[in-house]
């Protein structure tokens, strides 16, 4: 059920601009569909992010952030070669985990 | 979030932009200010997510014959993707008439797989809840020619005609509003409410109606191509519908892409 | 020694001409292809690929068809306008806004005729400012024309049939169409004339 997401880092010095693409519907359970039925609340409630296995950062989202959301920030003390791992978790108790290793140059 | 930032940037431009009611003022500045935007949002545009699900499809084995579309000619060669899209529409033998990338893949989705036109024509379109395979594939098919000139062939006397009957439709007025396709966009700067309406018979402008499909509409958070796109033209311009996938889809696609050749074409795009 | 010469040049002509033939006409093709292709959805039948005599006369000269086809058919549109009783052209010019404002009617999504679709291509009262430009401002329209039966009569006559004035305008016949209703374009109209509407403050 959870579509992989979409990750790019790129390396200043020691900073990483990191930016995931994530695949969701992120409902928010106020609208109708066609047949006039409210679609259930359905949204990643929580992401996580990962560093060599080290959790860098943390974040509790609500069903305000948009369908298919980006979500970008910044990361102190990366190198290349360093494994930066996402992982997504929504209300339905899906969970996602995509990982790539950041690579030297912009 | 992207949403907040559209708001935000909408905000930003109704605060700046002076909209005195002068006779026949046209706001430039907001129409650069909307290609920024749109310049900035593509660069994590959810179209990508398409396009991997379309490659997924592309190789998967479906339908009745539970074959994969590994073998689809899309006029390179069968299995040949890279550089496919920026080369259609163009005249397939075995099909005898001229296909847009779209047609084709349902083509192959039928001849391949022993998919029917019918269910695949029964809803073409995404909705909120679901993007038919065909949509994904183009997705992924477009994007293999992502930063290559776009060369719609013009060397088969079919090529050639379709041409001229897809230019000829163009410019056909009927309906109940005695639309056609040039009441919007056969001439320079003019815009709908506040959309642009590019001049397609012209080269420089032909390119805004390839660049940006198949492309990730934010409204509704959905992936439309350029089937879809027509479809809703057609319904906009007060006509009957045209049939998906159809020769009369691929002949305006024909005339638009041809007016566009040699413009590099920057692969799937993000609408509002 | 002239003569040879003007000779020579009426020969030559053609084939100067011939070296670049135009395409042949591909509008039957066309036709014939959209007649196969398209289909009736809801309220939009195939009918609608026909061409009427306005139609026909502007596809085939471009938008530009000769004086005496464009002032015949101008007269045979102008006639078949149905006015008001009485000369009754004014209506409520704040309904005539929201008529203005509506985009939609007329498509197979549609019920019937709904608005006017005027801010899709017109600027129009002063507060608006997500207007078209695919037509001229009407912004101050009586202001600056007057406010005079006349002016009055060319504004409805213009939303019933605007190929009556112009006969390959790109403004669609709201009234000759159906897509409008009487009491809907004196609306409009009065949007327009009425000294009271924002469009004239």
């Amino acid at each position: 059920m959870a579509e992989p997401m979409k990750i790019r880092a790129t390396l200043q010095g020691d900073v990483a601009d990191v930016r995931v693409l994530m695949a969701h519907p992120m409902e928010t359970g106020q609208r109708k569909d066609e047949a006039g039925k409210i679609v259930p609340l359905h949204f990643i409630q929580s992401i996580t992010a990962q560093l060599n296995g080290k959790t860098v950062f943390s974040a509790d989202v609500s069903q305000a952030v948009s369908r298919n959301p980006v979500f970008a920030f910044k990361v102190k003390g990366a190198k290349a070669g360093d494994k930066l791992s996402i992982t997504w978790q929504d209300n339905h108790g899906d969970k996602r985990t995509d990982e790539i290793v950041i690579r030297a140059g912009s | 979030m992207k949403r907040a930032l559209m708001l935000g940037m909408v905000a930003a431009i109704a605060a700046t932009a002076p909209w005195l009611p002068a006779a026949a003022q046209t706001p430039d500045p907001t129409a650069a200010e909307f290609d920024k935007f749109r310049e900035i949002m593509e660069q994590d545009n959810p179209a990508e997510l398409f396009e991997v699900k379309g490659e997924e499809q592309w190789r998967a084995r479906r339908g009745p014959s539970n074959v994969s579309l590994e073998q689809c000619d899309l006029g390179l060669g069968p299995g040949v993707v890279k550089g496919a899209y920026a080369q259609m529409p163009r005249y397939f033998a075995d099909a005898d008439r001229v296909m847009d990338a779209e047609a084709r893949i349902v083509h192959c989705m039928i001849t391949l797989q022993g998919f029917t036109y019918a269910e695949l024509a029964k809803q073409p379109f995404s909705s909120l809840t679901r993007t038919p395979e065909p949509v994904s594939l183009v997705t992924y098919v477009a994007a293999q020619s992502r930063g290559m000139k776009l060369a719609a062939p013009q060397d088969h006397p079919k090529e050639r005609a379709t041409y001229e009957t897809g230019k000829a439709m163009f410019f056909y007025r009927a309906g109940a509003f005695d639309f056609s396709c040039a009441s919007c966009h056969g001439t320079d700067d003019k815009r709908i409410r506040t959309q642009p309406l590019p001049n397609f018979t012209k080269p420089e402008q032909a390119i805004r109606a390839v660049q940006g499909w198949p492309g990730y509409r934010m409204t509704g958070g959905v992936m439309h191509s350029l089937q879809w796109r027509l479809n809703d033209c057609f319904r906009q311009q007060r006509f009957p519908e045209p049939g998906y996938a159809s020769e009369t889809v691929s002949a305006l696609l024909t005339y638009l892409t041809v007016n566009a050749n040699g413009q590099v074409y920057r692969g799937p795009g993000i609408k509002r | 020694m002239r003569l040879a010469s003007a000779v020579m040049l009426a020969l030559a002509a053609p084939l100067l001409t011939s070296c670049a033939t135009p395409p042949r006409d591909y509008r039957p093709d066309a036709l014939a292809m959209m007649k196969r292709d398209f289909h009736a959805r809801g309220i939009a039948g195939m009918d609608r690929l026909n061409e009427d005599a306005v139609q026909a006369a502007c596809n085939k000269a471009q938008d530009n068809p000769p004086e005496e086809i464009a002032a015949r058919l101008q007269k045979e549109q102008l006639a078949a306008i149905k006015w008001p009783a009485e000369g009754k052209l004014l209506g409520d010019w704040k309904s005539g806004e929201r008529i203005a404002q509506n985009g939609r009617g007329m498509m197979w999504s549609d019920k019937g005729g709904e608005g006017g679709s005027c801010y899709n291509c017109h600027q129009i009262g002063p507060r608006e400012s997500s207007f078209g430009s695919v037509g001229p401002s009407l912004y101050q329209f009586a202001k600056l024309r007057g406010y005079g039966a006349d002016i009055q009569r060319y504004a409805y006559g213009k939303i019933y049939n605007a190929k009556a004035y112009n006969l390959c305008s790109q403004m669609p016949r709201f009234g000759h169409a159906g897509a409008l209703t009487e009491e809907q374009m004196k609306d409009l109209t009065a949007l327009l004339m009425d000294p009271a509407s924002p469009v004239n403050q």
